[in-house]
């Protein structure tokens, strides 16, 4: 990475005649040692991307299975290991990592009008972290499986003969890495903030991100901590989690959960922030309660902290607290439920337009709703009870960290795409890809509430035939999303071979990204952007002539600002 | 917050000159070294608080065994040689005035001295080491181990265990003092002072294992009490001239060693068959017979937590080592010394960690 790269960059975006990120620099090495975010960024998406695909696999076996009632071609072991492994991987290596690591990297400093995260080295050491914990998880495979579910309960954990280390090895690692993404991008939003980015002005994305970073920081230490109390009781014999020698695998589930059910907001506030930007630029109007959106993101990260008990109410924990985390849980809802509120309200008269990313962003409104909303007859102690280990609970879950993190991260996906690769998509196919997996996703999990609240277990290979008629309904259903999933795919990656090259500004974003080239230059900005409000789409109008959205008149500039750049 | 501080240019002044303008220790996307100052101040705090956040979760379990069951950490402490943890304590007090005196070196330029003050550092993190290998495997030697390996002797084994302890430093000595044999012969300007560094860092140990032989016998000559796996006897004949109230020598065995009698009263409250039982080494066994399961979860948390500290201690040295690199290169300045202030604060929250082990493990009873 030369550092003394010049330019004279006079035209209208930045970067225009500077050699973008991609093509600044070849050769293997100018990828596995760079430290710029972007590139570290599309090295996390490709790796995250894989990580998906594993276990998207995992899934569709776990419901071929369900097909009929008996054994179909997996042994009940099997079976085990599979949904184990499925949810640890999608967890641990898609889930959290996607939002953050993968878009958040690439466009964290550009949104920010920075050229790069506080700590680059960090940030590379974060992807190998990834990498080193993705090899733990693999060697786990290898060594024997895994199938005491992603969850890990003891004394379950410590008396399978599994290898419980080898993984738990893995989460150690991956949260590092996690935490070493959040760490830097609290220094970065914190300390790097350029003149005239304040608090207020920053996109919303960051503000989620902002947040989700404080939870990567105070929660996933727990989690850590917890995998080695484990590894040692499993190697040593510590007693402190293993009933047979005193200990107290309560204890177990409560630290587990004190990073688990934060983590789920780590998961699901990227999301929220990426929605946040979409439906305001693709309703050409400025977001409904700025403000609330933002404070909403720190609320649900510091109530997140207070309700993981809710995971535990019949684990044996004092019905003193199962009451009070039961109230707690209802909390948490307020702040998501004022982001809903403000998404809507901004799409309200505003000129809707449903390229492919709003169609991610009216799917993700409608299943995050439900699935925030179920999450409320799981909160309530009295409901819970029949509820808590079947399938409803299994449902709620995938409507959340499925269809809400999943359709954000690929909604996000959609809208970056040119950004980071320059290059169009075909618009039809991918708005096809998008309803077909939102059909796809309500056809496998809807039914599981239905079989959720009849009684059906979760984490099992066998089941009545009473289920049957619902089980085949939601293995179809996941044999269509997963054909939704691949389209999608093949439309991305048909546009980096065929795709029409892609303007600065194709959606009429107004965030700082949008004023740099597609694909952004090396350091992304020559000289400190001039930052203004976001989301003012008054003076960006298309350019039939550019293909894409470019800005008319002159926004009167802060005095303190310099003045804006000649336009073409 | 930082908006003062960045550097906002006319747009010709940055994308053409700004790699003129940057000091050799800037990095390029940095836009003063103050910022660059903050942003690493800012991180290492952060960073601080997930170090003290994964403690956490062990003086919770700490806290949770401490709550359910009070009797077997009283009864546990006592195997402990509260000396021993202070010797230990006020060595890493004493590092950590080393240290951020250190960071006032490095801040005034002080070269030698920083470079002094940082091996003193090293040196008393390496005595610390050296005196808890003493402990551990006194402990070892005693059967005083993890839950599962729980076995308490009446006398103590004679085993190579401190041997095996010292097998780390023992080769580190050797390597840094090769090392500096041939650094100095090549005449090298930065590695031959820097390997004298290293060789007095593991040398240091063999001072740490002296201290930690040393300080019982030499507080046994003093107060006539014995110390170590077998000094249950002396609590217990304390605890008997304490219910009788007129005994000058547990008075003074008080004052050198607060935590004895303290330990008692709570002992003589919750282990009632044993005041019974009397003195002996058959009482030792008593005791251990009292509760051993969770006794036993005590001495885990024990080695987990004073395992993950000494880890912890060895990060440090490693991070300390690479400033004394450093600082004989003639990195640190008054422009720049943020390395030698970050290094100090994680140093700092180490030796904190350690004194809240020191009373929860060494002091409760
Ligand atoms: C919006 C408010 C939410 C509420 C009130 C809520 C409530 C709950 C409750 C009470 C449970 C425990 C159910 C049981 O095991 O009996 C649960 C499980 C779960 N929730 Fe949520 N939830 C919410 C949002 C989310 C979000 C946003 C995510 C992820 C993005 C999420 C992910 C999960 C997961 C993964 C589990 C199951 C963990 C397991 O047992 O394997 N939830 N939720
Ligand atoms: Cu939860």
């Amino acid at each position: 990475m030369s550092e003394s790269h010049l330019s004279t960059a006079t035209a209208h975006v930045h970067g225009h005649g500077e050699e973008d990120y991609l093509s600044c620099s070849s050769g293997w090495k100018s990828w596995a040692f760079t430290l710029d975010h972007k590139r570290i960024g599309v090295m996390y998406l490709v790796a995250i991307l894989a990580s998906f695909l594993a276990g998207g696999i995992m899934a569709l076996l776990i419901r071929l299975e369900l097909l009929l009632p008996g054994k179909f071609f997996l042994s009940e072991d099997q079976y085990n290991h599979m949904f184990t492994l499925h949810g640890a991987i999608m967890t641990f290596l898609f889930l959290i990592p996607s939002i953050p690591a993968a878009l958040g990297n690439f466009m964290v400093p550009v949104m920010l009008g920075v050229k790069d995260v506080a700590f680059p080295r960090m940030n590379l050491a974060s992807f190998y972290l990834w990498i080193g914990g993705a090899i733990f998880f693999l060697a786990a495979v290898i060594l024997g499986g895994l199938d005491t579910g992603w969850t890990f309960y003891t004394p379950y954990s410590t008396t399978t003969n599994t290898s419980v280390i080898t993984a738990s090895l893995g989460v150690f690692i991956l949260g590092f890495s996690s935490i070493f993404t959040g760490l830097n991008f609290l220094v970065t939003i914190n300390m790097m903030r350029p003149a005239g980015m304040t608090w207020f002005r920053m996109p919303l994305f960051l503000w989620s991100l902002y947040a989700t970073s404080i939870i990567q920081i105070l929660a996933t230490p727990v989690i850590g901590i917890t995998g080695l109390l484990l590894i040692a009781e499993r190697a040593l014999g510590i007693g402190i989690f293993d009933p047979a020698r005193g200990g107290d695998p309560v204890l177990f589930q409560h630290f587990f959960w004190f990073y688990s059910h934060p983590a789920v907001y780590i998961m699901i506030l990227p999301a929220m922030g990426i929605i946040s930007e979409m439906v305001s630029t693709f309703s050409r109007k400025p977001i409904f309660g700025y403000r609330f959106i933002a404070y909403s993101s720190i609320a649900i990260a510091l109530l997140g902290f207070l309700v993981w008990g809710h995971h535990m109410f019949v684990s044996g924990q004092s019905p003193l607290a199962a009451m009070m985390f039961s109230a707690l849980t209802f909390s948490v809802s307020i702040p998501s439920a004022i982001k809903v509120f403000n998404w809507l309200s901004t799409m309200y008269k505003g000129s809707v337009s449903l390229e492919t990313p709003m169609c991610y962003t009216l799917s993700f409104i409608f299943l995050f709703g439900i699935g925030g909303l179920t999450g409320l007859f799981l909160g309530a102690l009295a409901t819970d009870v029949h509820l808590h280990d079947t399938y409803f609970v299994v449902a709620h879950f995938h409507y959340v960290m499925m269809g809400g993190t999943l359709i954000a991260f690929l909604g996000g996906l959609h809208y970056w795409w040119p950004k980071m690769f320059g290059k169009m998509y075909n618009e039809n196919l991918a708005r096809i890809a998008c309803l077909i997996i939102f059909v796809g996703f309500n056809a496998t999990f809807f039914p599981q509430f239905i079989l959720g609240s009849r009684g059906m277990p979760r984490r099992y290979a066998k089941y009545d035939p009473e289920f049957q008629i619902f089980h085949q309904f939601s293995t179809f259903g996941a044999l269509l999303l997963g054909a939704g999933l691949f389209l999608s795919a093949g439309v991305l990656l048909h546009s980096l071979l065929r795709g029409r090259r892609a303007p600065a500004n194709p959606w009429g974003g107004s965030t700082l990204e949008w004023k740099c080239s597609s694909p952004p230059p090396h350091h992304n900005f020559d000289w400190p952007p001039v930052v203004t409000e976001p989301y003012h789409y008054d003076h960006i109008q298309y350019d039939p002539k550019e293909g894409g959205y470019v800005e008319v008149e002159e926004v009167a500039p802060d005095p303190d600002d310099a003045p804006l750049p000649v336009k073409h | 917050m930082s908006d003062s501080s960045s550097v906002v240019a006319e747009p010709s002044a940055t994308s053409h000159h700004h790699s003129d303008d940057h000091p050799r220790f800037l990095a390029h996307h940095f836009g003063s070294p103050q910022q660059q100052f903050d942003a690493g101040k800012f991180g290492m705090w952060l960073f601080l608080i997930t170090e003290v956040l994964f403690f956490s979760g062990l003086f919770c379990a700490y806290a949770v065994y401490r709550s359910t069951h009070p009797e077997a950490f009283a009864n546990a402490d006592r195997y402990l040689d509260s000396t021993l943890g202070a010797t230990n304590t006020a060595v890493l007090i004493f590092s950590s005035l080393t240290m951020a005196w250190a960071v006032r070196a490095a801040q005034l330029g002080q070269k030698t001295l920083l470079i002094r003050l940082l091996t003193i550092t090293l040196m008393c993190a390496s005595i610390f080491l050296g005196v808890k290998a003493v402990e551990y495997s006194h402990k070892w030697d005693l059967g005083i181990l993890w839950a599962s390996q729980f076995n308490p002797k009446d006398h103590a084994a004679h085993s190579p265990a401190l041997l095996v302890l010292s097998i780390p430093a023992i080769l580190a000595t050797m390597i840094t003092g090769v090392a500096f044999a041939v650094s100095r012969a090549k005449k090298s300007p930065i590695a031959a002072p820097f390997w004298f560094c290293l060789l007095l860092t593991s040398v240091a140990f063999f001072g740490g294992v002296g201290l930690g032989t040393m300080v019982p016998v030499i507080e046994e000559s003093f107060t006539g009490v014995k110390h170590g796996g077998d000094h249950e006897e002396s609590h217990s004949e304390q605890g008997g001239d304490r219910s009788h109230g007129h005994d000058e020598h547990a008075n003074v065995a008080q004052g050198t060693d607060a935590h004895a009698g303290h330990s008692h009263a709570a002992e003589s409250q919750v282990s009632e068959p044993q005041a019974s039982i009397g003195n002996g080494p058959s009482h030792l066994l008593g005791q251990a017979e009292f509760d051993p399961t969770y006794t036993g979860i005590f001495f885990s948390i024990y080695y987990v937590m004073t395992g993950l500290h000494a880890i912890h201690i060895l990060a440090g040295m490693g991070t300390i080592a690479w400033l004394v690199w450093r600082s004989i290169r003639g990195d640190f300045g008054p422009d720049y010394f943020g390395p030698v202030d970050y290094v100090g604060l994680y140093w700092h929250l180490v030796d904190l960690i350690w004194i809240y082990l020191f009373p929860l493990l060494y002091l409760i009873g």
